[in-house]
């Protein structure tokens, strides 16, 4: 079989190799991602179950595993509709925008010290870019569906996210004066040597600024707002059904777990071990640590009531903000005395 | 002051949150109260109301002596009675429907009629797949009530200290 295609792939010219190269690489990161997204929202369904009673989702072959399969046929089958007087461009380039960036932001993501698609310097600064483009989705579909919810849902996604993308922010400026380097890799590295050189020690406050506006900016419980379906349905995509509405889905899943594995990643050691005598470093220190986040998410949502809308402008301008800024000026104090972990 | 510091402390520490994740967390490791319908059901008490049934006395005759007391007391309007003189002098229905799109399953008729006839069983499981089968005719009535006639009986034993 090799010995067959060995001279059929040398044949082909240089660029086109490293196309399919590049290709192969992207599909072997993302269908791994659709998987875990999958599980991830029957994790949802079934860990917010056990926290309420109740068992879940069991039904759908053994234990409920198929689920997530029956979910996505029933909406591939379903009927795209399109409201009257909607725009018809924007309603469908609405979740594509959502999306995109999603998928995208996954390309810096480091798995170990090799394993990365793109090892770029700037990497913290593309992650950042990546999911602010894709509140532009949300604003567009609040907008495109002509439904005064959309639009209300968009308008307090637009103010939501602006204000905890600033905190988020700031809380990465910790990250990176500690790392001494926006690129993830290197950032991870900086922390080696167990638990007591993690990140999430001395940037605690940073940690859960974060943390929080993590949840914030993925417009998960508690600040779902721009969801919110006890006061305005569902938002910005209660006009969409069917694939397009599959594929908001997707993309904020696939945010989530962004977000938990950033987390894991500039807080947590990433993939090192955290007692490097007893256990060496692996990737799945990696997928332990995130899966935790993940877990966290999920228990936060089954816990905590949704904010009030003018909480979380609070919460987000009078309360991360600040703190953000006083730890990254102790931060720089701590830097340049020497007083930290880290060795800049 | 000392109020101050400590509100400070307390929401910087997240003590409130990370109380209210234990509460759940715990609840995640709890036995589960789920009942898995089709396999298991819960216990179905003896004043359940469900489908209706017209019964009969042990010897055959319906009970139902078409006084109207159900008729008139049904919230809903769902039944409807007509009835005749027959050959042997007694008075008995020719007609007795009961809309179950109508019928808001109270219970009143059960209660109004003074011959123990129409009665609510523990039927709860049935549906209806063309237009006309909500209508209950008196032959389907008094087949549910010859069917479910044992149970019927058990039901209002248990119950006949209270009535």
């Amino acid at each position: 079989m090799i010995e067959y295609f060995t001279p059929v792939w040398l044949s082909l010219p240089e660029s086109l190799q490293y196309t399919i190269y590049t290709l192969l690489k992207v599909v072997v990161i993302l269908m791994p991602l659709f998987i875990v997204v999958a599980y991830y929202t029957l994790a949802e369904r079934k860990v917010i179950g056990y926290m309420q009673s109740r068992i879940g989702p069991n039904r759908v072959g053994p234990k409920g595993l198929l689920q997530p399969f029956a979910d996505m046929f029933k909406l591939m089958f379903k009927e795209i509709i399109l409201p009257t007087n909607a725009n018809k461009y924007l309603f469908f380039i609405a979740p594509v925008l959502t999306f995109a960036p999603a998928m995208a932001a996954w390309a810096v993501m480091p798995f170990n010290d090799t394993l990365v698609f793109a090892d770029i310097n700037a990497g913290l600064l593309y992650i950042l870019a990546m999911t602010s483009v894709g509140v532009y989705g949300v604003i567009i579909a609040g907008w495109a569906s002509n439904s005064k919810y959309a639009l209300i849902g968009a308008m307090r996604s637009a103010a939501q996210i602006v204000a905890y993308e600033i905190a988020m922010g700031f809380a990465l400026v910790g990250v990176l004066m500690a790392a001494g380097s926006l690129n993830l890799g290197k950032i991870v590295a900086s922390q080696e040597g167990g638990v007591g050189s993690w990140f999430f020690i001395p940037l605690f406050p940073l940690f859960m600024v974060y943390l929080i506006s993590g949840v914030a900016e993925t417009n998960r419980a508690p600040f779902d707002v721009v969801e919110g379906e006890s006061e305005i349905v569902a938002g910005f995509h209660v006009e969409y059904s069917g694939m397009t509405f599959a594929v908001f889905f997707l993309a904020e899943y696939a945010n989530m777990i962004l977000i938990a594995m950033l987390a894991s990643l500039m807080f947590f050691g990433g993939w090192l071990s955290p007692i490097p005598d007893l256990a060496g470093d692996s990737i799945g220190w990696l997928f332990l640590k995130t899966g935790f986040f993940m877990f966290l998410f999920l228990w936060v949502r089954a816990t905590f009531p949704r904010y009030r809308y003018d909480q979380i402008m609070r919460l987000g301008w009078k309360v991360l903000i600040p703190v953000a800024i006083v730890w990254i000026a102790v931060e720089g104090v701590m830097v340049y005395f020497k007083l930290g972990p880290w060795s800049v | 002051m000392f109020a101050k510091i400590k509100f400070y402390l307390k929401s910087f520490l997240f003590l409130e949150l990370l109380k209210g994740l234990g509460v759940t967390g715990r609840y995640f490791f709890r036995r589960k109260i789920t009942v898995q319908y089709p396999e298991q059901k819960t216990p179905i008490s003896p004043r359940f109301r469900g489908l209706h049934a017209l019964r009969r006395y042990a010897n055959g005759e319906e009970r139902c002596i078409a006084c109207k007391l159900c008729e008139a007391v049904c919230p809903a309007v769902a039944i409807t009675i007509e009835s005749e003189q027959r050959a042997d002098g007694t008075r008995r229905t020719t007609r007795y429907d009961i809309d179950l799109f109508k019928c808001i399953y109270c219970g009143f008729c059960e209660e109004a009629c003074p011959v123990d006839a129409i009665v609510e069983t523990n039927i709860f499981e049935y549906h209806f797949e063309n237009r006309g089968e909500n209508i209950m005719t008196k032959e389907m009535l008094l087949d549910i009530g010859d069917r479910c006639e044992d149970q019927l009986a058990a039901d209002r034993a248990v119950d006949a200290p209270y009535r």
